[in-house]
């Protein structure tokens, strides 16, 4: 049976079929403010019923992206269309999307069922209606008993749920989610992050939301898109964002990573049936002779040349660690294995991480789950131990 | 901490009777029996139902209102449109001349606003009198309410307008339903101030009231240049207790609304 990468949550990737046809589209989308540039020649298509996420550090333009689909800003150049619809020049009010701010923007001097309530009666809907919809969302949100509330008198919590009931009151095209979970506590907002996924499955609706936390993204989204300086780097699934990253950055951005400098000895293909490429790793800098050399399944990307520099990026939890040389390895000619000393230790409970020095340029970082409460031979300061891995747990990266 | 020291207890007693002494006399005075002003003739009121037999001063008490009321009110439009502007286009020609220009009439001495407010008013030749009094009132009062809605303003999450319009609602009317509500305790305390400034203003009003226009402090002013009798200490104490109480509601109102928006930006910040 064929590989896949982690697990599939459902089979829903109109993104893979030539034939479907995208819900929003931005096409080369340009966005400035005075000399600044906020979104640069930005081209991208999302689908009906996607979890959409845009991912970056604050300032990366992503923001601008929402607020350009909400009407807020209008881009400088190029357009942004929904269902087929040229949204250009239609003010915010007459946009079929909704959003939910960072802030919540709840209206103070209302209470619940009347913040809910005022998308509504903004359209010519009989009150009865009105009434039977807002105690449906009330009862989404499970806040029936604080209908008469205002929102001062409301939890964190409980505020985050009344604004998310208002925004999809509606029912909206799209509902755009604005740093949703930013003011929430750790707990909690795990917690959202799971309702929020059940919510947007069970009404079938398109989601896109902004977000800096990586955690939240891969939660929720469906597909992710890494952004940095008003530009996509990378458009992918969780899985692939992080499994096969198409960068040193979003590799870096996404989770915890180790990455080595190399110079690539033999091409994929060439040598090895198996699809291997061998990277020569002479570390930068004093002492570059003593060079490690590392064996990497290269099924990505990268149009490197014999010669060329790359990087060998490996996730932390992929690396095991023995202080006996692995079964099946040659100690003389190790592949997909290295030897180093531990420098530093850290216990975070369910896992422990292990710097291990490989030379005076290289430390790999190594994530080892704690599976049981004893350990017979703890591993310790200072101890030589073998690092080793799968084939299939790096991935050489061009750039 | 030593807590009390004599020295402070002394100063803070004259300070606070340097203060607030004449005031209290007055207010003692006016429930004097005696005609004689400064003999104390036992407790009574009848100064306060006898004033209302004065029709002199009941009627500039009546101008007096009809000023405050009317002036507070033009005011307060005008004053939250400039404060408006001022915060939300952050950029237009003259802004800063202009939003210090906003200020200056606050640190103005009164007898020049009074002197060149005449001098206006004689040289487009616009009677002088209650419609001349309301309009200097509107000038004077106006920038406090600027200021005290400006303030407002600062703090003022947009966000909240552009809910509104993710919502369905057009820009106008969402400044009638959501915006001016939630600044609405700022307006009312700048209306109260604006009104209060016009209630106990003497010296604008000197200069550009005119005949059958007479302000209660110029009345008061006028009567006590005669004597000073115990319908005025009655007068005087109603006076004090408009004027007190409409700047404790005004206060009251500003100190709730921060107390309120600073609980929001707590919780989510």
């Amino acid at each position: 049976m064929a590989k896949t990468l982690g697990p599939v949550r459902r089979e829903f990737a109109p993104w893979n079929d030539p034939d479907a046809v995208p819900y929003i589209s931005f096409q080369n989308v340009t966005k400035r403010f005075g000399d600044f540039t906020a979104v640069n020649d930005l081209s991208l298509d999302i689908y009906e019923r996607e979890f959409f996420a845009l991912l970056g550090p604050s300032g990366c333009g992503k923001t601008t992206m929402m607020r350009m689909l909400a009407g807020f800003d209008a881009p400088s150049n190029g357009n942004v269309s929904l269902d087929g619809t040229d949204l250009t020049g239609i003010p915010p009010y007459k946009r079929p999307v909704n959003m939910m701010f960072q802030s919540y923007a709840l209206f103070p001097h209302m209470s619940v069922e009347k913040n809910i309530a005022f998308g509504l009666k903004q359209e010519r809907i009989a009150n009865a209606e009105v009434k039977a919809r807002v105690e449906e969302m009330l009862s989404l949100v499970k806040l029936e008993e604080f209908a008469k509330r205002k929102p001062h008198q409301l939890s964190g919590g409980q505020r985050q749920r009344v604004a998310l009931a208002r925004s999809l009151a509606k029912r909206p095209k799209v509902l755009l989610l604005d740093e949703p979970m930013g003011a929430l506590d750790k707990k909690l907002r795990e917690e959202t992050q799971f309702e929020l996924m059940d919510l947007q499955e069970r009404l079938g609706m398109t989601f896109m939301i902004v977000t800096h936390d990586q955690e939240e993204a891969m939660t929720v989204a469906d597909r992710i898109a890494v952004m940095d300086e008003g530009r996509i780097i990378q458009i992918a699934t969780p899985t692939e964002i992080y499994e096969q990253p198409s960068s040193r950055y979003v590799a870096d951005f996404i989770g915890d990573i180790n990455l080595i400098e190399g110079r690539l000895t033999v091409l994929p293909e060439a040598e090895f049936a198996d699809n291997l490429a061998i990277m020569q790793c002479p570390g930068i800098g004093s002492n570059s002779d003593v060079g490690l050399e590392i064996q990497v399944q290269c099924e990505t990307t990268s149009d490197l040349a014999v010669g060329d520099r790359g990087w060998f990026a490996m996730r932390p939890e992929k690396i095991r660690l023995s202080h006996e040389v692995p079964e099946g390895l040659d100690p003389a000619n190790p592949v997909n294995a290295v030897k180093g000393t531990i420098y530093d230790i850290a216990y975070l409970g369910d896992v422990s991480v292990f710097h291990v020095k490989i030379n005076d340029d290289v430390i790999i970082r190594a994530t080892q789950t704690n599976t049981t409460r004893l350990v017979e031979r703890p591993l310790s300061w200072e101890d030589r131990v073998w690092l080793y891995w799968g084939a299939d747990a790096g991935i050489l990266l061009a750039s | 901490m030593k807590r009390t020291s004599w020295f402070n207890i002394t100063s803070l007693v004259l300070g606070f009777s340097f203060l607030y002494l004449p005031i209290l006399l007055l207010v003692i005075f006016s429930f004097n029996e005696s005609r004689l002003v400064t003999v104390w003739g036992g407790f009574s009121t009848k100064w306060y139902s006898e004033m209302w037999q004065n029709q002199g001063l009941i009627d500039a008490a009546w101008v007096t209102l009809r000023v405050g009321l009317l002036s507070a009110t033009i005011a307060t439009v005008l004053g939250t449109m400039a404060a408006l502007a001022l915060s939300r286009h952050k950029r237009f020609a003259g802004r800063t001349l202009f939003s210090g220009m906003i200020y200056a009439p606050l640190v103005m001495p009164e007898v020049i606003t009074g002197l060149s407010l005449l001098l206006l008013f004689v040289a487009i030749d616009f009677a002088r009198g209650f419609w001349a009094v309301t309009l200097a009132h509107i000038t004077f009062s106006m920038c406090f309410v600027a200021v005290v809605v400006q303030s407002r303003l600062v703090t003022f999450d947009r966000s909240l307008e552009e809910a509104a319009s993710d919502l369905g609602c057009p820009p106008a009317k969402t400044f009638f339903v959501i915006t001016l509500p939630v600044i609405a305790p700022a307006i009312i305390a700048g209306w109260m101030l604006a009104f209060t400034l016009s209630l106990d203003d003497l010296v604008i009003a000197s200069f550009t009231s005119g005949p059958g226009a007479t302000t209660l402090p110029m009345k008061i002013y006028s009567q006590v240049r005669l004597g000073v009798t115990p319908e005025i200490n009655a007068v005087c104490t109603i006076l004090l207790g408009l004027v007190t109480s409409g700047v404790l509601i005004a206060s009251y109102l500003m100190r709730k609304e921060q107390q309120r928006s600073q609980f929001k930006s707590a919780a989510a910040p």
